[in-house]
């Protein structure tokens, strides 16, 4: 079969754009696992209750960007409230407890929305509705926009754990627990800070995915599995190899549906995940270990 | 620690009591409640395979819908391609399936340790659910397959079709069966030494064991377990569907065991009759929205009972 050009490139520019969002919600799961060992199974729950909380406030102001910002922040506070009654009580015992823990939230979670907001999918309104052409395609720039915004989200994140006070409180923890306790760091108050942080950046991916899929309860399910994927295969707790990951799956999912259905593109990102732990068990976009 | 003859006693008194309960059970209890212990006990197989690998080993496996779902597509498949349909071929075929899908899974996922290992399991089974659920010449897709119910047959002696009565005395016999292979199994050197790569992987290792072959052979053993139940369950509902291949059929199995106490093989049995108790409960009030109240408790559960109901019984079922 002759390979069709002009499809590989829309989907090389499909791939980025959703890329990029799955890259905002791997980010906050990767963030969380580096620094508290905590496998977060309720991340795409916390995206799912995000995009409601974004209707919520879209439907009641009309304003996108409103929403997205009170999204990020109800949510935020949630995955605080989620942190400190269920995981802090949990710390120093076997990491598997938190996946438990927090499989337990998702269960909840996901049938709390159910009933809160019913079976039938919602539609946020996207910001803007302009098109450009993209060969014999109309391209929305709601896409490309999403996609900016997410690189200058993670971008922001990547900043302050570089630069800002918390940021490197945030490093210190994550390098050594016991260490940065001793030198005056409130350990406990900064996983509730990352938790929550992750929290509300699965919520903004939540708000921004929102007017491209509908927002139903199920929602979170999909995703979570891509994250995990993509956080075992850019490295657990390696936030650049996230990123990368993220688009390099999204990439070749986005090729492999132009031959096969959606539905069965996902196989290609299985198969990179078992290839990835078998012969680069620490994730691809590390160093090798010495 | 060698059992006292006391204490032994008292376990198979236990042991007698509590199969006697369930094998009178079917020919007391009404229709709904009858069919209820039935499901009861094929879940609890389901999770009683899953403890070898989390109360035993220490691995925490969020696929073992897969192998639930290859014992159910096994069994459809002899069902509906053999005639006339025979039970044992369709055991066979389950079993089958589950255990070859459990080495494949065993060989990769057994290279890696705690989350890593979870995950890994996690996305198999996935790929499973994607294969079952896009393949629909084959596995009837979303519909899943529907077929009848065979004959209990011994080739040559008899030929009976099950009633619910004995298909629920029929599964209570392989279940019961299971459960003492199982139990023998984690008392056997084999299964002493899946313990000791639960309490220290790494001396294990020193000592000389190769635990890459032992967790293997665990997740097979597992595997094949967790088929069994699959086809059990394929015999009294008659159909295989995807949605029991979905990974959160996976999560509730580690949630019975996790409620009923793992390490105890019967404690995850609890669990899972405590899980679908409270599932009747609360759905009276909550309707489909039961999994509020009983993923809260379950939460609480993890969080202050982590041994699980029957954790307080661990000393005395494993001697």
């Amino acid at each position: 079969m002759a390979i069709p050009f002009d499809l590989l490139l829309i989907q090389i520019v499909n791939g980025i754009v959703s890329g990029m969002i799955l890259a905002l919600v791997a980010s906050g799961l990767t963030l969380i696992f580096g620094i508290m060992d905590v496998v977060n199974f309720a991340h795409g729950e916390l995206f799912m209750l995000g995009a409601y909380v974004g209707t919520t406030v879209m439907v009641a102001t009309g304003n996108f960007w409103l929403a997205l910002v009170v999204a990020s922040l109800t949510i935020a506070l949630l995955g605080a409230v989620i942190q400190m009654t269920t995981l802090r009580p949990l710390l120093g015992r076997d990491p598997l407890t938190t996946i438990l823990a927090t499989f337990g939230i998702s269960l909840v979670l996901q049938n709390w929305a159910l009933y809160k907001f019913g079976p039938v999918a919602r539609k946020i309104q996207e910001p803007f509705t302009g098109h450009f052409t993209l060969f014999y395609l109309e391209y929305p720039w709601y896409r490309i926009v999403i996609a900016l915004l997410s690189a200058a989200i993670i971008g922001a994140l990547w900043l302050f754990m570089k630069y800002g006070k918390y940021g490197i409180w945030i490093r210190a923890t994550t390098q050594d627990r016991v260490m940065a306790q001793a030198m005056g760091i409130p350990v406990p108050l900064v996983h509730t800070l990352v938790f929550a942080i992750g929290a509300a950046m699965a919520a903004a991916s939540g708000v921004l995915f929102g007017p491209l899929v509908g927002v139903n309860h199920a929602m979170g399910l999909d995703l979570i599995l891509k994250a995990f994927i993509v956080v075992v295969v850019g490295g657990m707790g390696n936030l650049g190899g996230s990123v990368l990951a993220s688009i390099f799956i999204s990439m070749l999912e986005a090729f492999a549906s132009i031959w096969v259905s959606p539905a069965q593109a996902v196989i290609v990102s299985f198969v990179v995940l078992i290839l990835t732990l078998l012969f680069r068990p620490t994730g691809l976009f590390v160093p090798t270990p010495k | 620690m060698m059992p006292t003859r006391s204490s032994s006693a008292s376990y198979w008194i236990g042991f007698g009591v509590v199969l006697a309960l369930l094998a009178i059970a079917p020919l007391v209890l009404p229709e709904f409640w009858r069919r209820f212990v039935t499901e009861i006990l094929i879940w609890g197989l389901l999770a009683m395979s899953l403890d070898i690998l989390i109360g035993y080993t220490g691995m925490v496996s969020f696929g073992h819908s897969a192998f639930f779902g290859l014992g159910m597509y096994g069994a459809a498949a002899a069902l509906l391609m053999v005639r006339p349909p025979n039970l044992w071929l369709a055991a066979l075929y389950g079993l089958v399936g589950a255990g070859v899908l459990a080495v494949f899974v065993a060989y990769f996922a057994t290279r890696l340790r705690d989350i890593y290992f979870s995950i890994t399991t996690l996305v198999f089974s996935q790929i499973f659910y994607v294969i079952i659920f896009t393949w629909t010449e084959v596995t009837g897709g979303e519909n899943g397959l529907n077929f009848r119910q065979p004959p209990f047959a011994i080739p040559g002696m008899v030929s009976i079709s099950f009633t619910p009565v004995t298909l629920h005395w029929f599964v209570l016999g392989v279940v019961t069966l299971s459960y003492l292979i199982l139990r023998r199994m984690t008392q056997s050197p084999f299964g002493k030494v899946l313990q000791s790569i639960r309490e220290n992987e790494v001396r294990t290792r020193a000592i000389g064991y190769h635990i890459e072959r032992y967790k293997i052979v665990a997740v097979m053993l597992s595997g094949l377990f967790a088929g069994l139940a699959g086809v059990l369950y394929a015999l009294q509902n008659k159909f295989a569907a995807p949605d029991f291949v979905f990974f959160v059929v996976s999560g509730e199995v580690v949630i019975f065991n996790v409620i009923g106490g793992m390490g105890t093989l019967v404690g995850p049995v609890a669990g899972a009759a405590f899980f679908f108790l409270l599932r009747e409960g609360f759905s009276r009030f909550f309707t489909e929205y039961y999994l509020i109240p009983v993923g809260i408790i379950f939460i609480l559960m993890v969080i202050f009972v982590p041994q699980g109901l029957l954790g307080f019984l661990k000393r005395r079922l494993n001697p």
